[in-house]
């Protein structure tokens, strides 16, 4: 089984409807969506979920009003600044080190475990899916990202499917981490901005470092042809693969608004042909 | 006053709208937060000063001292030091820094190691002040750095902040306590699925907020619809424009690559004005 994670760095890039429409081209792949802050994939393969799951993890102090003698240790000790002067806790500001809780001598503070979100076994018309929702202003998004592409691999193993196609979130920070780690590769989905291209270097230098091997495709590749020459010159450099190049195609977006992958949108849009080549491409470097 | 752009999908136009804002206001400072992928200073190109290194506090042991008692990994609820047969081991990775192994040791053990999270870097541009934050390629944790940058913004000063994308962590650190949150989409289903999330975070931190609708031709009626219903200001639609993308992938500003804009951005700073204004009294 071979997991591809499609990452960008940059936000906005084209990541989502690049997997959707990979999904369609893929054979039997299992489909994981690790953009647990801002999920968008089951906005258009309206997967029917078959198990939901609670996701737990990590802690937050509560003080017991009634209970403490206001000794002020907590407050002492919190580098967080999180409990205020009226000893009542922030949750926003809390995070969860339990230090409060550890040496509170009247036993006053509560440290329950957080329902942080929720994640699903589903299945859309390409496959199975596994998704997640991560709760509002809440924090361990890279430990839900880990649950939700073991979830994926598992599936894939049980079931015999030869690809798990992830739907990565953007940045370079702890979910992306936690998305491409052990990863068979990595899909750079950059756009010829000279912010794509910044933030696609950041993300290529973050698998390099983590060994997972990265290749790249250019959304939009006509908006601006020579930040797109530079770019593929990068990934020359830097033993990136251009696997192709996406022209920029009104249908990218319009199928979206209509909740359809770009091939079930318009099959002889410009942006097919290029994406199919993409795929195959794809193909025989990961699997 | 401190602006903060914010919104939950990346890539809908936050440094655009920040970078012509901070543009349009008299003497005010940008502070990129979204330092896993900072962007702004590719539209401003600041004079740099030196960079100044981020770091945090993790535990280094002293092991002439160390009793192996296990205190320090019994409260760790970070898995980030260990007690392993004769040898206590840190993962400073892991480590968030909170200082409960330092207290929690009866000898004294642990002293004050430091590790490199990112950089800042503080310049000058069109007469504005701007600091950035870049996170460290291979660091996880963004939030730490996050609020360093925000300390360097002075309260009496007009602030516009570039936040990262998202609903979680990193967000809250960029926008909590700001005065104002201009949130921006695009009209499709991901834009409107993910402003309903920035929304929700808005309304938890009691921020208020206004709406921009970027490419606002591109796609459907749901966003304005949904602002309207929720009673959201809309304060600006910026059409999909080729020139624009073109001028934006040079890494050209609104306000600077089209003139006609700058007084849109400078009305736009008014009503922002007005609504913290009209909030307060």
């Amino acid at each position: 089984m071979k997991e591809l994670v499609v990452i960008s760095g940059k936000g906005g890039s084209g990541k989502t409807s690049m997997v959707a429409a990979l999904s369609q081209l893929a054979d039997k792949p299992v489909l994981c969506d690790a953009d647990v802050d801002a999920a968008d994939l089951h906005l258009i393969l309206s997967p029917n979920v078959k198990e939901s799951h609670e996701f737990t993890a990590g802690h937050t102090a509560a003080i017991d009003l009634d209970k403490c003698t206001r000794c002020g240790k907590c407050i002492e000790l919190c580098r967080f600044n999180a409990i205020r002067p009226d000893f009542v806790v922030d949750p926003l500001e809390c995070e969860g080190c339990g230090v409060c809780y550890y040496f509170c001598e009247e036993g006053a503070v509560a440290f329950p475990e957080n329902l942080s979100g929720y994640w699903y076994i589903s299945d859309c018309r390409f496959g199975p899916m596994v998704y997640a929702k991560l709760g509002i202003a809440e924090e361990n998004s890279g430990k839900l990202v880990t649950v939700v592409r073991k979830e994926a691999a598992k599936i894939a193993e049980a079931d015999g499917h030869e690809m798990v196609i992830t739907d990565g979130p953007p940045g370079v920070g702890c979910p992306v981490i936690a998305a491409i780690g052990g990863a068979s590769g990595v899909l750079i989905v950059t756009e010829p901005t000279l912010s794509g291209r910044h933030d696609m270097e950041r993300v290529a230098e973050l698998a390099r470092h983590f060994s997972v091997p990265a290749l790249l495709c250019i959304n939009k590749y006509d908006l601006n042809e020579s930040i797109s020459e530079g770019i593929r010159k990068f990934a020359e450099q830097h033993n990136v693969p251009c696997v192709g190049q996406v022209p920029f195609d009104p249908a990218m977006t319009k199928s979206m608004v209509q909740a359809r992958t770009l091939f079930e949108y318009d099959p002889n849009a410009p942006a097919c042909a290029a994406v199919r080549e993409i795929w195959a491409r794809l193909r025989d470097q990961v699997v | 006053m401190i602006i903060s752009v914010a919104s939950g999908k990346g890539g809908t136009g936050k440094t655009t709208v920040a970078t012509s804002l901070a543009l349009s206001i008299n003497s005010a400072r940008l502070a990129d937060c979204d330092v896993e992928a900072p962007n702004s200073h590719l539209f401003l190109r600041p004079v740099f000063e030196p960079d100044e290194t981020i770091t945090m506090v993790v535990p280094q042991v002293n092991e002439e001292k160390c009793t192996l008692c296990g205190e320090c990994a019994a409260i760790c609820r970070f898995n980030a030091i260990v007690t392993i047969a004769d040898t206590v081991m840190t993962f400073p990775e892991l480590c968030h820094g909170c200082g409960g192994c330092q207290a929690a040791c009866p000898a004294g053990a642990i002293e004050e190691g430091r590790r490199t999270i990112g950089t800042i870097q503080h310049g000058r541009c069109n007469g504005l002040d701007f600091v950035h934050g870049r996170i460290r390629i291979g660091e996880a944790m963004a939030p730490p750095l996050i609020r360093q940058i925000r300390s360097r913004i002075n309260p009496d000063e007009t602030a516009v902040i570039d936040a990262p994308p998202g609903t979680s962590c990193p967000v809250i650190a960029a926008i909590k306590d700001t005065d104002f949150v201009v949130l921006v989409t695009e009209p499709t289903p991901f834009g409107l699925n993910d402003l309903k999330l920035a929304v929700e975070t808005v309304k938890i931190l009691e921020i208020p907020s206004g709406l921009i609708i970027n490419r606002s031709d591109i796609g459907d009626n749901k966003v304005a619809e949904y602002a309207a219903a929720e009673k959201i200001p809309l304060l600006m639609e910026i059409p999909y424009n080729r020139q624009i993308a073109e001028a934006y992938s040079r890494g050209e500003p609104v306000v600077e690559a089209f003139p006609e804009w700058r007084e849109r951005f400078e009305k736009l700073y008014a009503d922002i004005c007005n609504l913290v204004a009209g909030g307060k009294s």
